[in-house]
Formats: C-alpha cells, structure tokens, sequence
C-alpha cells in the first residue's frame, strides 16, 4: 500500500466514523445520566430522512439539517417521556423508537416524493459542502505533512469538524463543569442527586436532549454529507455499531474518538477489497469486508473485550424511596 | 429552656400512604443545641417524619416551624435552604466520585467545577480540625470503610451551612470503636451549638448520647422526655406498649455431643477474592455459638456454605459424619434432610417468596415430605392446616395463612420463617441476624425460641452484627474479621471493647489500642481486598 492510497483509506475513514462518532457522543450523554439508548439508529434516521427531505424542498442543508435534528429530538422527547416521566422500559422504548423511524421515515418519503422511499438526489446547497482548509493547496508539496494537511485533515465537510471537536468538548463538559458533575452523579446514583436538591428528572431530560441533538446531526450528515439524499434503511446499524462503540470506549469521550474511528476504518477498508488484496497477498471476500464491523459490534457486545464498568444506574428508572 | 425558641417545631404532621396511617397528628418541639433522640419499633413513623422534614414527602396536613420561622419544605433544596442536613441510613453517595466530588454535588459555586472543588477543600480542611471529621478528600468513595462514608455525609450537610442535623439509624454499620467516635463527633457539634436529631431503634444509644427523646408508637408520638428522667426500661414500655424483657432469660448451658464440626473452610467468590479464609469451629448440642463481626467479614458466605448453596473447600462434619461440599448432592435440599436448618439472612430475598402466600412460605423448603403431598398433587389443605397451626403457636399476627407474606409487619415475617425451621426440629438451627428489622416484641418472642430450642439439646449457630444480641444470647461468642475467626470468647468473661477490638482484626486484646490503630488496620484490609479484586 502506498502512502497516497493508505492517505485515501484513513480519509473515508474519517468520513465513516463521523456519524458514529456524534451518535456514539448522543449516546454517551444519555447513558451516563443513567438513561440506556437502543434508539439511536431510530433517531439518526428519523433525522437523516427529515434532513434530506426539507433540504430537497427549500435547497437550504442548513434549514434541513434544523429540521433534522428536530425530528431526533422529538423522538428523544418521547424516549425521556417514556423513561423518565413515566418510569417505563428504556429498551422497549428504544426499540419502539427505532420501529417507528425505519416504517415512518419509508412511508413518508413514498407519501412525499414517490420515489420508491426515497428522497429526490441532493446537489449544491442542499449538500453539505467540502471545505478547504486554509493553505492546503500551498502546504500541499511539502513531503508527508503536506499531503496529510491537504488530504487527511482538510477537504471535509463541516460536520465531521463538528464532531471532531465535539470529542473534546464532551470532555471538558463532563469533567469539568457543574452541568457534567451532576449529569454523571445522576446516571450512578440519582438519590445522591436528588438528597442534594437537585432535580433529577430535569438532568435526565437534560442529557436525552444532548442526545438527540448529536443523533440528528448524525442522521443529517449521513443523507447531506455522506450520500446525497435519503434512501431506506441508509442508517444501516450504525447506531448498534455506536453503543458497541461506547461500551468499548468505556463511556469516556476520547476512548470513543479511538473506537469510532477502528469503526471507520473497518468500514473503509470493506470499501477498498483491492487495497486488503495487494497488502496481505490474497482475496478476502467483500462480504466478509462488509460484515467485519458487525462482527467487532457482536464480539464487543459479548463483553470479550475487557471489563466494562456501565453507570451504575443506568437503565434504571429512578424512584424515591426512603 | 422553655422560653427559647425551638430549633424545629412541628405542628400536627400527618401522612397517610393509602390506608396506612403513617404519621397522626405529631407534634414536637427541638431545642437549639441539643441531641434529640427519636426512638421507635420499625414502621413506627420515624423515618417518614423525618422525609417529611427533609422535603422528602409532603405531609397531608400540619405544619413546620424553624427557629420561630414557619417554613414550607416542598423540597430537599428547601430543607438544605432551611439549614436542615440529613445523614440517610443508606449512604446517597456517588461510588466513583471522589469525596470532594461528593461534597460539592448540588452546591457548586459556579457553572465551572475548579474552583468549587478549590473551595470545597480549603473548607474540608477546616471543618476536619473543627469537629474530628478527618478524611482524605481525594479518596474514591467506594474505597473507604463505611465509617468514612459516613463521614462524608456528615461533611456534606455541615458544607451546606446545616445548622440541623438528622441522622437516620447511624451506628447500624459501624464497628463499636466507630460507633463512639461518632458519637464524639456528634457531641462535638452539639458542643458548637448544632442541632441532632438522632433517629434509632436502640435503646443505649438513646442513653448515651442524647439530651431528649421523644418516643413513637404505631405512627404517634407516644412521649417526649428528658433522657436523664428515663431509663430503657420505661422507653421500651412506652415504644411496645407493654412491658418488655430486655434481656434473655436462660440457664447456663449444658453442653453434649459434638453436632457440627468445621475444619479449614475456604471460600472463593466469583471475583476471585478469598471471603473465607480456613474458619474452623465446632458447636456442641444444647448450645448457641455466636458468630459476631462487622458485616461482609464473611459471615453470610458461611451459612451460605453449611446451608448448603455456596460451594467451598474443606471438610464439615454432621453428627460425625462427613458432608459433601462441592459434589452433586452439595444443596440446601440434602442439608436439610440431614437435620440443618437456616433461618437466612436475608429474609425478603432468602427466606420468604413475598407475593407468596403464608401458608405456601411455611412449607418451602418441605413441600415434597410425604404428609404434604397425595400423589403427584400437593395436600393444599393438611399445608394450609399445617400453616395455621405453626403460625399460631408463633404469634404471628394476623394469624391468616392465605395473607401473602409481604403483608405482614418485619416482625412476622420473620417469625414465619422461624417457626418454618424451628419447628422441624432440626439437630442444627443456623440462624442470621434474627431480629433485623424486626420489633421488640417480636425479639423477644424469637429470642425465647432460641433458647427452647438450646434446651431441648439442639445446637444453634447465631450470626448477627448485633452485639448486644450476641451477648445476651450465645453461650460462646466467635468474632470473624475479614474471613477467619479472630478468636473465641465467653460472653461472661469479656466485653464489647474487646470484641469491637477482634472485630476489627486486633487480636492482642489485652493491650491498649489506639483508634488511629484500629482504623489502619481496617484500611489495610481494604487495601489488601481491593488489590485481589
């Protein structure tokens, strides 16, 4: 493999790993205030659809990707009423989520564009546009730096600086500020919370608000940054692929940076069987490529990699008791 | 005194949860600067008065005064407004949070955490010089011992201004030499003219440490007196409503034949952490062998393993004969046709089905003897008849068998489990914290079967964190710490300084120890058991 070729793979790895990355950061809020979250897929693709069919409409991705994150929130809305308001199953909440995104968001976009499911082709403003980050063009000759300035780290589309910097940012919210304190306190003990006059359904509703902002733009970048339009089902699992992401992360912003991208690179790599061909000598079948992720997703959840601690009152509607 | 405005006045409290009548029309009166006792039976209202104090609970009607000041107190915020702390009896602490972390929780200065942490220590630091409260701020609370957890509590009411502290049963985790300096702590604060009001269900502690009690009774406040002006007697009387034996009446033992012998028993949980490390007894028939310690000292993984469902290494001798511990025929079952029995712990997980019914709970355990059984049916008539007749020779209240067990008072229930065992007249009666959660009158009943059961030649195996119960009932007293049996006493040859003193791993009894001592040998074991985990 050449240095241009592995450049190529690590930049579609990054494209990859961005909607895993904001949905993995949707659902480490959610969690770690104590609120599981099956239904990130749900929202991502509520969103991704809700994105790609405003943005068709008024030709503005701003606008569509507003609307997009609209439709997760609401769809967290219904997640935090279920769970928290009324105390009921966050997985069977969850699950119904993910159910009513994948028929909706079809039969809708029939209802709409009679296209087969499908959103009409984005194109211009409709589309997140690549940016060119200063100087990549003058920086691009000098030797090594210059093409990992110019190919690697610019030349993508604004969300994937978004979530890039949302890492950091999670970080510094959770572990250094008040708002973070508390939100991990309440997804390990919210009656520590509550004793201390804080309230623990509005942090609740707090971090599943979080989470539903990143998932819609995580669902907005699939239909208006990766693809071009919506088509069914286009989420394909990335939402498991990003809890198995979290569990594997640990719950913690950086780790889940290094799992998304091993995520994004596995995916990228099923995309080049070419490149796996020439590096290790024989053919490995596509599918296989493609399966490669989930298979990690599925070793992961099985808990073959390390102990993981989730918060400890996670899942757990909470109840006041004496 | 009485021309000094009350720290706290509460005015007619009343709450009902559905048809049970919790708190009636309670009214007492706090003095600033005191230690106000309230001392009830369980299920007696103390704890829900004092959720409804701490914005827990909204009374249904009544009213609340703080120093003169009425107050609504919708909310925990509004209590903490009001200077009123609370130290719960289940610790409301963030495991993995480091104590300052804990402290500064829901009191934070600003929006950024640096600086309230900042805060938080140069206080903490000031407040552990004021009231004996040291603790290492940057220690993770799942790595400290209970008596430092609660301290931390107690450091998190006095950071938030508290002039009012409520503790809720405090010394029921402790060791004996935490216990007293709590106890100094709290008298200390009083000192500095806090308020405390302490809620327990022990008499000595009522008598040691506070300057008022105020009794409750079937959710009413029964009396409030002058602890100098009373004694536990009179206290016991006016919590029952009748007059109450405090201690067990009974005859010196006359030990026989050797009924159980354990040599080198080891136990590995699933963590791969040694709980039992070679215990080695042997109790004889007609006698009570108290097993005393602080609770997780390996205690429960012991009656586990003779009760037969936690497996182990070593040997366990019945009457002389040997006793599978790991094979196929290692289960409770087995156990129980050999003539054990087990009165567990726990007994809402262990020892009762709760949505069950009475009758059905009497019977676990011997459902498949021939006379409950007709064929392949259950005899659901000579159970229930069965049921009836041992419920009533035990008191148990109401004496309806077809009630569910969850039904019934802590108390009953707990005498549904013992009449379930005691009552098949088993050679070995293995017995955990028998009167935990359960009501004086009730104690005293169970106590007294016990010991009938002692004289009838039978040998009893007590396990209890009580150590007043391990007095008063054993015959001999072995004291367990951190898996193995530091030594043996007799309950008239020794006292609770030395058994507090074995309880906390320290075996040369007869030497002076420092409490600096004792507290680094617990936080050795600690360190020791968190690095095998």
């Amino acid at each position: 493999m050449d240095f241009l070729t592995l450049l190529q793979v690590l930049d579609t790895t990054i494209r990859l790993a961005t909607p895993l990355l904001l949905a993995c950061l949707a659902g480490l809020f959610s969690e770690r205030a104590g609120i599981f979250d099956i239904g990130l897929e749900g929202k991502m693709l509520a969103s991704a659809f809700l994105s790609a069919a405003v943005a068709a409409a008024t030709g503005s991705v701003l606008i569509g990707a507003a609307a997009g994150i609209g439709a997760a929130l609401l769809l967290s809305g219904i997640h935090g009423l279920a769970s928290i308001t009324f105390r009921g199953n966050q997985l069977i909440s969850g699950v119904a989520i993910n159910f009513l995104a994948a028929g909706l968001t079809v039969v809708i976009a029939q209802s709409w564009f009679g296209q087969g499911g499908r959103t009409p082709q984005l194109s211009g403003n409709a589309r997140f546009e690549t940016i060119t980050l200063p100087l990549a063009a003058e920086l691009r000759d000098i030797p090594i730096l210059g093409p990992i300035y110019a190919e690697l780290i610019s030349g993508h589309t604004l969300l994937v600086y978004v979530a890039l910097l949302a890492v950091p940012l999670t970080w510094w919210v959770l572990f250094r500020t008040r708002f973070g304190l508390r939100l991990r306190a309440v997804g390990e003990n919210p009656a520590a919370v509550d004793t201390a006059g804080v309230s623990v359904v509005g942090l609740r509703f707090a971090a599943v608000a979080i989470c539903g902002l990143l998932t819609g733009l995580a669902g907005a970048y699939l239909s208006t940054g990766l693809q071009a339009g919506f088509v069914k089902d286009m989420t394909a699992g990335r939402g498991y692929i990003a809890l198995a992401a979290l569990i594997f992360a640990k719950w913690r912003p950086w780790y889940a940076l290094g799992a998304c991208l091993l995520f994004g690179f596995l995916q990228a790599l099923a995309l080049r069987p070419d490149v796996i061909e020439s590096t290790i000598g024989f053919e490995v079948g596509v599918q296989l490529l493609d399966a490669l992720p989930y298979i990690l997703t599925v070793v992961i959840l099985a808990g073959f990699v390390g102990r993981a601690i989730p918060p400890r009152a996670g899942g757990e509607p909470y109840v006041k008791e004496r | 005194m009485t021309d000094q405005t009350p720290a706290i006045e509460l005015k007619g409290i009343s709450k009902a949860f559905g048809p049970v009548q919790a708190n009636k029309d309670i009214s007492i009166r706090v003095m600033p600067g005191t230690i106000h006792g309230i001392i009830g039976e369980n299920g007696a209202g103390k704890s829900t008065l004092m959720s409804i104090l701490y914005g827990f609970y909204k009374a249904d009607a009544g009213e609340i005064f703080i120093n003169g000041k009425h107050t609504e107190i919708p909310d925990s915020q509004a209590a903490i407004r009001a200077g009123i702390g609370m130290v719960f009896q289940h610790f409301k602490l963030v495991q993995n949070f480091s104590v300052l972390e804990n402290v500064v929780l829901g009191a934070e200065d600003g929006a950024l955490l640096r600086p309230s942490l900042a805060k938080a220590r140069r206080e903490l630091k000031a407040l552990a010089a004021e009231y004996e409260l040291n603790i290492d701020p940057d220690a993770k609370i799942e790595d400290i011992g209970v008596g430092m957890q609660q301290r931390v509590e107690i450091l998190k009411a006095l950071y938030r201004q508290a002039d009012i502290l409520i503790l809720d049963e405090p010394t029921g985790v402790l060791t004996p030499a935490e216990a007293d300096h709590l106890f100094r702590i709290l008298k200390g604060l009083r000192d500095q003219g806090k308020t405390i009001i302490l809620i327990t269900h022990k008499l000595r502690e009522i008598m040691e440490i506070t300057d008022t009690v105020s009794v409750m009774r079937r959710g009413e406040m029964t009396a409030t007196v002058k602890t100098a002006e009373t004694s536990p007697p009179e206290l016991a009387e006016l919590m029952v409503g009748r007059k109450v034996l405090l201690q067990v009446e009974k005859a010196p033992a006359t030990p026989g034949k050797t009924i159980l012998e354990v040599e080198n028993l080891r136990v590995i949980d699933s963590k791969g952490v040694e709980r039992l490390r070679g215990i080695g007894l042997e109790i004889r028939a007609g006698e009570i062998l108290g097993l005393a310690g602080v609770a997780g000292n390996g205690q429960s993984e012991l009656l586990e393993v003779l009760g037969g469902y936690r497996k182990a290494e070593g040997r366990i001798r019945l009457n002389g004969e040997e006793i599978d511990l790991t094979g196929r025929k290692s289960d409770a079952r087995t156990r129980r046709a050999r003539g054990i029995a087990h009165v567990p712990e726990d007994r809402h997980h262990e020892g009762l089905i709760l949505d069950f019914a009475a009758w059905e709970n009497v019977a676990f355990g011997y459902h498949d003897k021939p006379e409950f059984n007709k064929g392949i049916f259950m005899d659901n008539a000579a159970i229930k008849a069965d049921a009836a007749a041992k419920m009533e020779r035990f008191d148990v209240r109401p004496p309806n068998p077809n009630l569910a067990a969850k039904n019934f008072s802590g108390g009953n229930q707990q005498k549904i489990v013992v009449a379930r065992e005691i009552e098949r007249n088993p050679d070995l009666l293995l017995i955990g914290q028998p009167t935990r959660g359960v009501d004086i009158g009730a104690i005293e009943f169970i106590h007294q079967q016990i010991v009938a059961l002692r004289d009838m030649g039978k040998a009893v195996l007590l396990v209890s964190v009580e150590l007043d119960e391990i007095m008063s009932l054993s015959d001999r007293i072995a004291v367990m710490f951190d898996g193995q049996i530091m030594g043996e006493r007799v309950p008239s040859e020794t006292d609770e300084r030395e058994l507090g003193l074995l309880m906390a791993g320290i075996t040369d009894t007869d030497k002076p120890h420092s409490e600096a001592e004792i507290e680094a040998n617990l936080a050795r074991k600690r360190a020791s058991a968190a690095k095998e985990a």
